[in-house]
């Protein structure tokens, strides 16, 4: 008998795994997706009929949904980079012996629950916090107007949460940057913004190209912030999907609404990797 | 009034550091705050200073029945992704082999995949199979979505090292097994330790995830997350702020034991 090669053997236990529990279960879904239910049978009964019809049925009904989800999700991704991204370069640049320990810093508000902290948000920005009285009493905000069961609650809370999926790929892009290819940019007359369009943006593309993709991936699939923070007018698909799986076992169209969201997350991340010309993600 | 400016001007970068932080820490501080909040069941409101459910933090129904199932779980989860990772990062990072990018992708789709899609999926595979959504399946669901990460993680030590350590180890006639043993598995263990923690730490916060696979099993996140529709027990504050702390102390003893092996 041929020996397997050492690669194999390394990749064989890891692969399987992913192959049965990855793989497999995605064929499955595939399959319950295009399943209808069986004619007097019980509610959470399916039978493959292979109706394709259940995409465009899924899509149609839950369309507003759908494009909450890709609304949201853009907008946390661009506010978490632009907050995240100074943050970064402070913690690359001028992080000097605190460098790791600010790094920690980033990561810590993890092991407090995301629920936790969640919900503290609500009731920071929530009737009983003191953030809507104080600015209804300076006549900031009328005095009918919440901060949270809004969109704005929703994509503020999504924007907190995955804050540190966008700062740690950002930090590590830009501490590679020699500082040195910053001066020699001051040297030949650049001023600080031309530097950082000419120099330290183009060498933080990955970083960026990272951030985003790990912020931008698990938002669109994100239900608990809108559960937490919304309102019945704020659902994205997330919720949707969820509903249908457990308060409505209407499992073909939870499947056939996991599957297009699926493939609109991978068709955008292909158009943006390919834009964004980055290629080795892993 | 200008130095005053230019001192602004100068630091700036340094002062948006400091919000940042601030902001980031602000859900921390509160739910720590309100870990001391006199309330009888929902805290939302400050009633006064106690250290009652300091003293008392399984006083809540259910509450450490539901953290002893995360530890479980998040030990368990961590050890098979660290090993299984661990495992195709070394293949990944040390061998050339056919179906390299075949392999890649398989790692970087899961991480592409939204969790209701890994989660949702998976319990569908086990409704197929009749197995009972519980405490496996959701060590499965979680070693699922922390292998990638893992791999990651520990692939970017292994390409860090100067491959000239191993050529040496091998000049000095140490075999295979011998340079592994002594000379890179040591140097990537800092970055198998970093994709531990990592695990841990995403398993333990998950909730997408189980909430589709963990069936009638109650996990930390999960009672959070049912609690608070009748507002969260203050022993709830009481964990999550233990869970920080101890965290915290933990990554600075691994530095401080890194630092003083550096020395010696």
């Amino acid at each position: 008998m041929k020996k397997i090669s050492t690669p194999y053997l390394l990749l064989i236990p890891g692969m399987g795994f992913l192959f049965t529990f990855f793989l497999l279960p995605l064929f499955n879904l595939a399959q319950t997706s295009t399943q209808t239910p069986v004619g007097g049978g019980d509610t959470g009964q399916y039978e493959q009929t292979f109706h394709f019809k259940n995409y465009i049925d899924a899509f149609v009904e839950n369309r507003e949904q759908f494009g909450r989800s890709f609304i949201y999700a853009t907008i946390a991704t661009v506010l978490a980079l632009a907050i995240a991204y100074p943050l970064a370069y402070a913690i690359a640049f001028k992080g000097g012996k605190l460098k790791n320990f600010m790094l920690v810093l980033v990561v810590a508000p993890f092991f407090t629950s995301f629920l936790l902290r969640t919900i503290a948000w609500k009731q920071i920005l929530g009737e009983e916090g003191f953030v809507v009285p104080t600015l209804r009493n300076l006549h900031i905000i009328s005095q009918s107007t919440t901060l949270t069961s809004s969109a704005f609650a929703v994509v503020a809370g999504m924007t907190y949460n995955f804050l540190p999926f966008m700062t740690l790929p950002l930090y590590a892009s830009i501490d590679r940057i020699d500082p040195r290819t910053l001066e020699a940019s001051g040297d030949l007359y650049a001023n600080g913004f031309t530097t950082f369009r000419k120099v330290t943006l183009p060498l933080s593309m990955p970083g960026v190209v990272a951030g985003t993709l790990l912020t931008f991936i698990p938002a669109a699939g994100d239900y608990v912030n809108a559960a937490i923070l919304g309102s019945p007018q704020t659902k994205m698909l997330g919720n949707v999907i969820e509903s249908r799986y457990f308060k409505i076992v209407d499992y073909p169209t939870a499947a056939a609404l996991s599957f297009t969201l699926m493939a609109a997350i991978l068709v955008l991340v292909t158009i943006y990797v390919r834009k964004a010309g980055t290629e080795e993600l892993v | 009034m200008k130095t005053v400016s230019r001192w602004f001007q100068r630091n700036l970068i340094r002062i948006y550091a400091v919000v940042a932080f601030t902001y980031l820490f602000i859900p921390v501080a509160y739910t720590f705050a309100f870990s001391f909040n006199d309330s009888a069941k929902s805290n939302l409101v400050w009633k006064g200073f106690t250290f009652a459910n300091w003293q008392n933090p399984c006083g809540a129904p259910e509450i450490c029945s539901a953290l002893g199932n995360s530890i479980k779980i998040g030990f368990l989860a961590t050890l098979f992704s660290t090993i299984l990772g661990t495992m195709i990062a070394f293949a990944l990072g040390r061998h050339k082999f056919k179906g390299r990018s075949t392999t890649n992708l398989l790692i970087f789709l899961p991480m592409a995949t939204p969790e209701i899609v890994l989660g949702a999926s998976l319990l569908s595979l086990f409704l197929v199979f009749k197995i009972n959504p519980g405490f496996w399946p959701t060590v499965i669901a979680h070693v699922l979505f922390c292998i990638s990460f893992v791999v990651v993680t520990v692939k970017a030590r292994i390409a860090s090292l100067d491959p000239r350590l191993e050529q040496a180890a091998m000049d000095l006639y140490a075999n295979e097994r011998e340079t592994f043993r002594r000379v890179t598995l040591p140097l990537v263990a800092p970055g198998i330790a970093a994709a531990a923690l990592l695990a841990f730490s995403l398993s333990f916060d998950d909730f997408i995830i189980t909430n589709f696979n963990s069936g009638t099993m109650t996990t930390f996140p999960k009672f959070v997350y049912t609690s608070a529709a009748r507002g969260i027990p203050a022993q709830a504050n009481v964990i999550g702020s233990s869970m920080f702390f101890l965290a915290l102390a933990i990554v600075v003893i691994g530095q401080f034991v890194g630092r003083k092996r550096k020395v010696s």
